[in-house]
Order: C-alpha cells, then sequence, then structure tokens
C-alpha cells in the first residue's frame, strides 16, 4: 500500500541527508522523495511515498518525527487531498506517428515541450494514476526517457 | 600577552560574549552548563581551543586514545546523569570516536562530542586530516552540527546541550572548524535556541495512565520489566513504591539493573539470553507485562512469535519510536518515567495475588543463580559473589562485553540505580577501563571496580597510563581465561568447539599494569581469593590491577539459544 507524508523540515543543510539516511537505515521502502521551498523562508517540505502496511506507516511517522529538524510530520490516508506529479518524457515518435502520439496528449491534456525529428518531449501533471494511465498508452511507441518529481499533495478544503 | 589575572583570556565573558573568540565562547557555555571536565585529546585543528583550556578551572583529562577518551566521557554520565564531554582534533581524532558514539546512541548516554575540524573553506577539498564528521556520525547521534559562523557557536552550544540530556538522552557532535574557534565576536551573542521540531513529550497522558492501573489492577500475574529509561529519569523512588503498593514482581534489563534491590523476594534479577530462570519463566507466563523505560530487545524477547503469549501489555516509554515497534502495546503511555509512575502510585491497587508470588517464589527456589565450585580452579562467578560480599554491593561496577559481563549482572547483587555501567545496546568490548576511570573522576570517594575479561581489557588497558597519571584509586579485575569467551561459549554448545578464533594468549597482565605505573596483582589459587580482593580494594595509593586465572570452560547459564523462546532455556545443571 502506498502512502502519502508530508514533513516540514527547517531549512538546513544536511536535513535531507539526515532524512534519506534514516529512511535507509532503517529499511523503509520509498517510492518517491521530493522536498522544496515553501511560504516561510526557514522551511521546507517534504513529500514522502511510503510503501508498506499500516505498522510500516506508523514507524516511519514517528522516525521521521525523531529527527530534529523536522518540525511537523502529516500523514495523508484517509484525507481529502490534492496530489499531482509532473512526468517529462521523451516518445519515439517519427513524423508518421506522431500524430496519434500528440492526440494521446491532448485527451490527457497534457503538452508537449519538445520536438525533434523522431522524438517528441511530453510534458504532463496530474495524479500518480493519470501518470501511470498515460506511460502505459505511450508504451507502444517507444519510451526513450523518463523523469518524474514525485508526489507533492495538499490537503482539501482550506485547511494547513 | 596576560590580563590582569595572570591568564592570557579572561576567565568569565561579558554579556554578549563581543570581541571573544569562539574557543572562549566554547568555554563559557562548557562552564554555564555546569562542565566541570573534559576528556580528550589534542591535535593541530583544537591548538587554539587548547591554547584557552590552558588556564581554564575546567579539568582536561588527556587519554591516550580517542576512544577511551569517549568511554571516560560516557562512565562520568552514567555515573552520575550529567552529560560526558569529549574532545577529538579532525581526522583520525574524530573517527576515533564513533565506536563511543554508537555506544551511546545505543544506550541512550547524554554525550556532547566536540571535534576540531579543518578550515572551513578547505572543508569538502580532501584537506589534511578531514572527515565529515557530520556525515559519518548522523546515523549514531541523536543529533549533530557544523559550526559555519562564529555567530553561531553560542546558539549551537546551547542547543546541543539541551538535546543530548532531555526526553531520551543521546550523544550530540558539534564540528568546530579550527578558524571558528579563532574568529572574534564583534556583535553580540543570540543564544536563543532554534529548534523548533524537538519537544520531547514529558508528562503522560492522565487518561492512559488510568488505563494502565486499571489492566494493572484487573490482572492476576502481573510482572514489572523496568529498564535503562528509569535510571535516566531518575525514578527509582517512584518506581519502588508503585513495586511496593501493587506488590508486583520486578525484572530488569542489563541497563535497568540496581533500579530495584535485587536482594529484594520480588526482585527476580535480570531477564532475558542471559536472565535468571525465573524471570524468564515469569515473563511467558505473565497475563499483564507492564514495561517502563525499556524497549523489548531481541537478548530480552527472545522468539519473538512466542515472547509473552498471554500478556497484556502496557508500555510506558518517554521515547514513542520504541513503542510498539517490536512488540505491540496494549496500552501505550508516552512520556517521562518519573513524572507516569508519581502519578500512576495512588491508581494502583494493593490486591492478593498468592499464587502468583507463590509459583514465582517456587522458581526462584528450585532454579537459582548456580555454579560449581569447590575445585582447584577459581570459577569466575565466585570472584563476582564474594566481591559484592566484600563491598556490601556498595561500589560501582563497570565491566567490559562477553561471559565476565554477564556474570557480573548475574551475581553481583545491585541494589541502587548508576551502580552498573556497562555496554548494553553495541556490547562494545574495551569499553571497561575507560569507564571505570571516568566514574572514578565523577565520584572520587566510590570504590569503582571494572570486572573485566582478559579480550577485552586488552582493547584499552592502555588507558591505566591515565589512571595513574591522576593518581585515581580505580580498581580492575581481570578475569583471566586465555580465551574470548563468550564466542567460545557459542563455538562449544553449537560449532562442535571449533573455536576458531578465540584462542586468546595473553601477556603478563601483572608486569603490564607495574609497567604502567600502577599496582599488580594475581591469583589463581580458590584458597587466597578472599585476601586478593582484599588487597584490591584496599589499595588506595592508585590503580591497581587484579588478575584471576579462572576456569576456561566455564560457561553461561542460563542461556537462551537464539531463535528459541525464553522458556527454552540452556539450564546448565549441576552435574
Amino acid at each position: 500500500m502506498k502512502h502519502v507524508i508530508t514533513a516540514l523540515v527547517q531549512n538546513q543543510p544536511g536535513v535531507l541527508a539526515h532524512i534519506s539516511g534514516m529512511f535507509a537505515a532503517r529499511g523503509f521502502n520509498i517510492d518517491s522523495l521530493v522536498v522544496g521551498r515553501t511560504e516561510d523562508a526557514d522551511l521546507s517540505r517534504m513529500t514522502i511515498v511510503v510503501i508498506g502496511d499500516d505498522y510500516v506507516l506508523e514507524q516511519v511517522r514517528k522516525q521521521l518525527g525523531k529527527v530534529i529538524p523536522v518540525v511537523k510530520v502529516r500523514d495523508f490516508t484517509n484525507t481529502e487531498n490534492v496530489q499531482r506529479d509532473l512526468l517529462l518524457i521523451r516518445v519515439h515518435a517519427p513524423a508518421e506517428k506522431r500524430p496519434a502520439v500528440v492526440d494521446l496528449v491532448n485527451l490527457f491534456r497534457g503538452r508537449v515541450a519538445d520536438v525533434a525529428r523522431s522524438s517528441v518531449v511530453i510534458e504532463l501533471t496530474g495524479t500518480e494514476d493519470k501518470i501511470e494511465a498515460f506511460i502505459d498508452l505511450v508504451r507502444p511507441y517507444g519510451i526513450r526517457e523518463l523523469a518524474r518529481t514525485g508526489v507533492i499533495a495538499m490537503l482539501r478544503g482550506g485547511r494547513k | 600577552m596576560t590580563n590582569k589575572e595572570g591568564k592570557k583570556y579572561k576567565m568569565k565573558l561579558d554579556q554578549g560574549f563581543v570581541g571573544a573568540c569562539g574557543g572562549e565562547i566554547i568555554q563559557q557555555i562548557l562552564m554555564d552548563h555546569g562542565v566541570e571536565i573534559i576528556f580528550g585529546f589534542p591535535g593541530g585543528a583544537l591548538i587554539p581551543m587548547f591554547d584557552v583550556l590552558y588556564d581554564s578551572s575546567i579539568k582536561l583529562v588527556i587519554s591516550r586514545h580517542e576512544q577511551g577518551a569517549i568511554h571516560m566521557a560516557e562512565g562520568y554520565a552514567r555515573a552520575t546523569g550529567k552529560t560526558g564531554v569529549a574532545m577529538a582534533t579532525s581526522g583520525p581524532g574524530a573517527t576515533n570516536l564513533v565506536t563511543g558514539l554508537a555506544n551511546a546512541y545505543l544506550d541512550s548516554t547524554p554525550i556532547v562530542a566536540i571535534t576540531g575540524q579543518v578550515k572551513s573553506h578547505l572543508i569538502g577539498n580532501d584537506a589534511f586530516q578531514e572527515a565529515d564528521m557530520t556525515g559519518i556520525s548522523r546515523p549514531i547521534t541523536k543529533h549533530n552540527f557544523l559550526v559555519s559562523k562564529v555567530e553561531d557557536l553560542g546558539r549551537i552550544f546551547t542547543e546541543a546541550f539541551h538535546i543530548a540530556s532531555t526526553g531520551r538522552p543521546g550523544p550530540v557532535l558539534i564540528d568546530v572548524p579550527v578558524d571558528i574557534t579563532l574568529n572574534k565576536l564583534e556583535t553580540p551573542a543570540n543564544l536563543t535556541m532554534r529548534i523548533p521540531g524537538y519537544k520531547p513529550s514529558l508528562s503522560g497522558h492522565i487518561r492512559q495512565i488510568q488505563s494502565a492501573a486499571k489492566v494493572i489492577n484487573a490482572s492476576d500475574k502481573p510482572l514489572l520489566y523496568v529498564g535503562g529509561g528509569v535510571m535516566h529519569s531518575e525514578a527509582t523512588d517512584e518506581l519502588r513504591a508503585v513495586q511496593k503498593k501493587g506488590q508486583l514482581p520486578i525484572t530488569t534489563t542489563l541497563m535497568g539493573l540496581g533500579v530495584m534491590d535485587e536482594t529484594d523476594p520480588l526482585s527476580l534479577q535480570m531477564v532475558g539470553m542471559h536472565g535468571t530462570a525465573s524471570a524468564n519463566y515469569a515473563m511467558q507466563e505473565c497475563d499483564c507485562l507492564i514495561a517502563v523505560g525499556a524497549r523489548f530487545d531481541d537478548r530480552v524477547t527472545g522468539k519473538l512469535e512466542t515472547f509473552a503469549p498471554n500478556a497484556t501489555i502496557v508500555h510506558v516509554d518517554i521515547d514513542p519510536t520504541s513503542i510498539s515497534k517490536v512488540v505491540k502495546a496494549d496500552v501505550p503511555v508516552v512520556g517521562d518515567a518519573k513524572d507516569i509512575l508519581a502519578k500512576m502510585v495512588d491508581l494502583i491497587e494493593a490486591r492478593d495475588r498468592t499464587p502468583w508470588l507463590e509459583r514465582i517464589a517456587a522458581w526462584k527456589r528450585e532454579y537459582p543463580l548456580a555454579y560449581q565450585y569447590g575445585g582447584e580452579v577459581i570459577k569466575p562467578q565466585a570472584v563476582i559473589e564474594k566481591l559484592g560480599e566484600l563491598t556490601d554491593h556498595d561500589a560501582v561496577i563497570a565491566t567490559g562485553v562477553g561471559q565476565h559481563q554477564m556474570w557480573a549482572a548475574q551475581f553481583f547483587k545491585f541494589r541502587k540505580p548508576r551502580q552498573i555501567i556497562t555496554s548494553g545496546g553495541l556490547g562494545t568490548m574495551g569499553f571497561g577501563v575507560p569507564a571505570a576511570i571516568g566514574a572514578q573522576f565523577a565520584c572520587p570517594d566510590a570504590t569503582v571496580v571494572d570486572i573485566d575479561g582478559d579480550g577485552s581489557f586488552s582493547m584499552t588497558m592502555v588507558e591505566i597510563i591515565t589512571a595513574v597519571q591522576h593518581g585515581l584509586r580505580v580498581k580492575f579485575i581481570v578475569l583471566d581465561n586465555e580465551y574470548l569467551g563468550m564466542v567460545r561459549q557459542w563455538q562449544e554448545m553449537f560449532f562442535d568447539k571449533r573455536y576458531s578464533g578465540t584462542v586468546h594468549p595473553c601477556p603478563d597482565f601483572v608486569k603490564v599494569a607495574e609497567g604502567f605505573g600502577a599496582k599488580g596483582i594475581r591469583v589463581s589459587d580458590p584458597a587466597k581469593l578472599t585476601d586478593a580482593l582484599k588487597e584490591l580494594l584496599d589499595y588506595n595509593d592508585g590503580p591497581a590491577v587484579l588478575v584471576v586465572a579462572v576456569d576456561p570452560e566455564e560457561n553461561v547459564y542460563p542461556m537462551v539459544p537464539a531463535g528459541k523462546s525464553l522458556h527454552e532455556m540452556e539450564l546448565g545443571r549441576l552435574a
């Protein structure tokens, strides 16, 4: 089971290394980890997707909370939330195949970010399901390169 | 250049520390936190710091190896509850602290380790004697810091002491580049801590405490299982009050020895792999297990699937990550043991549990800790029993790691907390000699004895030179069987006595002790053991080493073999 957790951390050198080192040492299975700045210059937000059962999730939450520069931990399990992942994908698309590929891009409301002689780079944001579905559909054309940011998430309804 | 006190540096800085150099700021903060002694070893990156300390009122104890220095700081901290301070230079000096940091981390000992570092602009360039100590120590410290500006020095040291000594204590490392110790502060220092993410929960939730009391009162076969957390919390009185009120049988971990008076009829002594049979049987049969300040370590639980199968588990701990990590807690209570036990005592009822108490008394009668004595070779257990008698169980006992450590835990009979100073979680051989030295510095008037094995003793015996230099009356007993005993025991029990790598030829430890400047005593005749121990205890002109030739193939019993349940102990009955 995949769980989304966010941690508000002090914006200091070494914090990312500390947290990823802790995950490695404890043997937690991390699907993705994203960190970036927030509205507060002293704080960064880290969004982590953990694979595991409830026991693993509880340990991850508690171990994160134990790390000194971590100020707050939130578990998004069973919450109403907005989740987005950003995908950049280079798909093999020679001239005769390109319209079909671009058609898929439009259906998914993505964008073509680059065009080359026999490939295109596509940019797509959305939920994990949407991204996975798109990747599946373009796979037959040939995926040359793929990069994802990982999930970031926010609670719905004006809560923080 | 000296000031009017005849010293090179100001002894007490003015408000704000303006004009002081980094080294003076460090000294001031250490003094403000009551630091009276630093255990360390100099080096290039520490020269400016050591220059400040030359005139200091803080005592500087130089070890012979940095590992000795940090274990001394640990012995000091364990004996007193104060934060121990260790100092090492950059590169190899700092990396030599790693074992001590890992040891303090696993046993939750409050330590502030200060390491020199190369000049700030050289960091990351593979400079001479450079090591990425913040990277290396991250998994084995509660937190660590690399100081980048002299303006941050005061705040960082303040935060370090706070983190090391509060909540679940632990080691904190501060890496200080040498230029920072020289730089002068131009604007007033701001010592306000900036650690919003660190809020240890100290006060137990009253609802949880009430649930715990309810479960305990309803149980027919309760068992108190207490660990080092009760000692760190200084909660011995509160614990004994709860134990007495409820007439609860009680067992302790290795780290919790002394929290309960082991001569009390309801004390089951230590539990686990080498615990007593009565403690292990009680653990497996109890219907309510009350864990306080203990973390269900694998040495205690044996096979998890069959551990305490009938017990409702109450778990009191200050660290939420320990609760339900190994064993699911039915009633978790997060907070400081002292606070929680104080709130619990009035809620615990005195109840008649005669069948359970009789069962326990029967186990104690039928399966006492025992060994075969009366032969021509001294039994190691006899040495410890005799030591306990001669000191009236009122000495500070440090140990190395191995068979001797287990016998010390089993046969000394501890009565007070902070009596035993041993490496539990990491199991560091060589801990005994320097830890005893640190404890003697902490308690100059106490009788401090290191009970050691020849293996562990050999690793750090060089620190006896430090003890001689400072005229400490610390005592060392080497239970010499010329084997690495604990591993040899496993090889005997599970590997057909193939003693691979465990035959351990030793030098003449008496000559070694005398060469260091200490007194050396040797005994191998059981009839002379008591006199030899008395000679050791009566010698107070400096350190003394008693080398006891003991039975080389004696085993520690009971033993729970790896992978077995607690009740599947090898009891090693007398033939």
